[in-house]
């Protein structure tokens, strides 16, 4: 039997530089920023008080009502992605009959439901065990996200969630293209989403700082590469990919982004949140993914980075692309998408995955702004400030994540 | 507070903080086959009737109730018994 091949045939996300996939792709091509001073709850007593929020998202534009308010945002915003992308892709399995038992889900969080952990720990500290809401549980648990999209729009096949921090979403868009590959499932919603935007999670990212403290320029945060880079800003936001199995993509004239090639995934085994200097973790996630696409590092016409802005990320992320790409390294574009998108922690791999594919489908390759004085360190073309018409062939996306989790995706055209 | 100001307000409890739709609650609607009330919606009613108006419900008193009148005669024995 040949091998199975996994194509994308729907997209759909809602994160801070945009409500659905045309306003994300226009603005990261007109280098938008989506970074502002948080405006979901009071941060003025915070050593960070700007992020990159969903603003004027509103649930019960796709959910619900009685649904919406039993939710974690995290899980409200993966709903919508879902719905955008289960719409883009013209697929309706509410009525599928066995049909719907080769679909699925995998969802990627890096945390789960962490506004309802606070809100629930602080109604058991002052309001005593019997006013705990009953669907704490239900909102909290990162799979929650997966569940109530399988039950709202019918599909029975596998779904699993993935947690493995800031790498989880690239980790679900692999795991469920591999389900297909394996013959468990024709078509996987996979992406993933995170929404922490409350005291005790900002709180507690600034004390691993890990984060800008750039308050009073929040547009200009973001800035991976940069010698004046001091952290990442932390996002919120959705983000989904429709996969499904060519034959069956083919058989009903479904419309084709691009094909998923390759997927590697590799630990650091070295610290809870610094990358093993050098790079050759990271390098080594990148080589099991052009391995598995049958490709060589000069295939890559695009890389898009993890490129978080952190002091230790940006330059690790370089090292660990020469080590992966050899003298291919400096002839490849490398752009970080989250110097307009902040960091959206366990929907990163997901929300950059569909950078990815759009830059393949128009040969568009979206800017890292703020690249204004480039550390003598990271000394590759990160396609600063402005967007570059170039034909896309294959692009290779980054995800790491803390625990040492380094994960690579390819998409290559059709 | 009578049982039309009770019922009044357990009409308004179930739309805003169970999401229920208005135009189906009635005395005679049963919570969870007119109105899909799941377990997990049940505590949260007694949370709010007990929250709004400031009765306290056993559990082994809960499972008596099925609608939306016996919601309401239930709050109002309590209320009339001083709370």
């Amino acid at each position: 039997m040949s091998r199975r091949r996994v194509v994308v045939t729907g997209l759909g996300t809602v994160n801070p530089v945009g409500r659905d996939v045309p306003s994300y792709w226009r603005n990261l091509v007109d280098g938008v920023s989506g970074i502002g001073k948080i405006q979901q709850f009071d941060a003025s007593h915070l050593p960070v008080q700007i992020a990159g929020e969903v603003a004027d998202f509103d649930p019960e534009e796709y959910i619900p009502k009685k649904e919406a308010r039993r939710l974690d945002r995290f899980s409200q915003l993966f709903w919508a992605a879902s719905h955008q992308a289960l719409q883009d892709a013209g697929v309706d399995y509410t009525d599928a009959g066995e049909a719907a038992y080769r679909a699925g889900v995998v969802v990627g969080s890096g945390i789960g439901g962490i506004i309802s952990i606070e809100a629930g720990v602080d109604t058991i500290r002052e309001r005593g065990a019997s006013r705990v809401s009953p669907l704490a549980i239900t909102q909290i648990i990162a799979n929650s996200a997966g569940g109530m999209v399988s039950i709202a729009y019918g599909l029975q096949g596998p779904n699993t969630c993935v947690v493995t921090a800031c790498a989880a979403s690239a980790n679900a868009i692999g795991d469920a293209a591999e389900i297909i590959r394996r013959d468990e499932a024709d078509l996987m919603v996979a992406g993933g989403s995170e929404a922490a935007m409350s005291e005790f999670p900002v709180a507690a990212f600034a004390q691993t700082r890990a984060l800008s403290t750039r308050n009073d320029e929040p547009e200009r945060a973001s800035r991976p590469f940069d010698a004046e880079r001091d952290g990442f800003v932390m996002s919120e936001g959705g983000a989904v990919l429709v996969l499904e199995e060519l034959e069956h993509a083919k058989a009903r004239d479904a419309q084709i982004y691009a094909e998923l090639v390759g997927y590697g995934m590799s630990a650091d085994g070295y610290h809870i949140t610094l990358p093993r200097p050098g790079g050759m973790g990271a390098a080594r996630a990148m080589q099991s993914a052009l391995r598995s696409a049958g490709m060589a590092p000069d295939d890559i016409d695009y890389i898009n980075a993890h490129g978080t802005s952190t002091p230790a990320n940006d330059s690790t992320e370089t090292a660990a692309i020469k080590l992966a790409f050899g003298d291919a390294a400096y002839q490849v574009p490398v752009s970080s998408t989250k110097s307009m998108t902040g960091h959206l922690l366990g929907g990163a791999g997901a929300v950059e995955s569909i950078a990815c594919v759009l830059a393949i489908r128009d040969g568009i390759i979206p800017p890292t702004i703020n690249l204004e004085n480039p550390d003598p360190e990271c000394d590759l073309d990160y396609v600063p400030k402005t967007a570059r018409e170039v034909p896309v062939r294959a692009a290779m996306t980054n995800s790491f994540g803390f625990g040492g989790h380094n994960v690579a995706l390819i998409f290559a055209g059709m | 507070m009578d049982r039309g100001e009770i019922e009044s307000k357990l009409s308004d409890l179930l739309v805003d903080e169970l999401g229920l739709e208005r135009d189906k609650i009635s005395r005679d609607a049963k919570f969870e086959e007119d109105l899909e009330v799941d377990s997990l919606g049940v505590v949260e009613l007694l949370m709010a009737l007990e929250d709004n108006f400031g009765v306290q419900i056993p559990d082994e008193e809960a499972e008596s109730i099925t609608t939306v009148g016996e919601a309401v005669d239930l709050v109002h024995a309590k209320l009339s018994q001083g709370g």
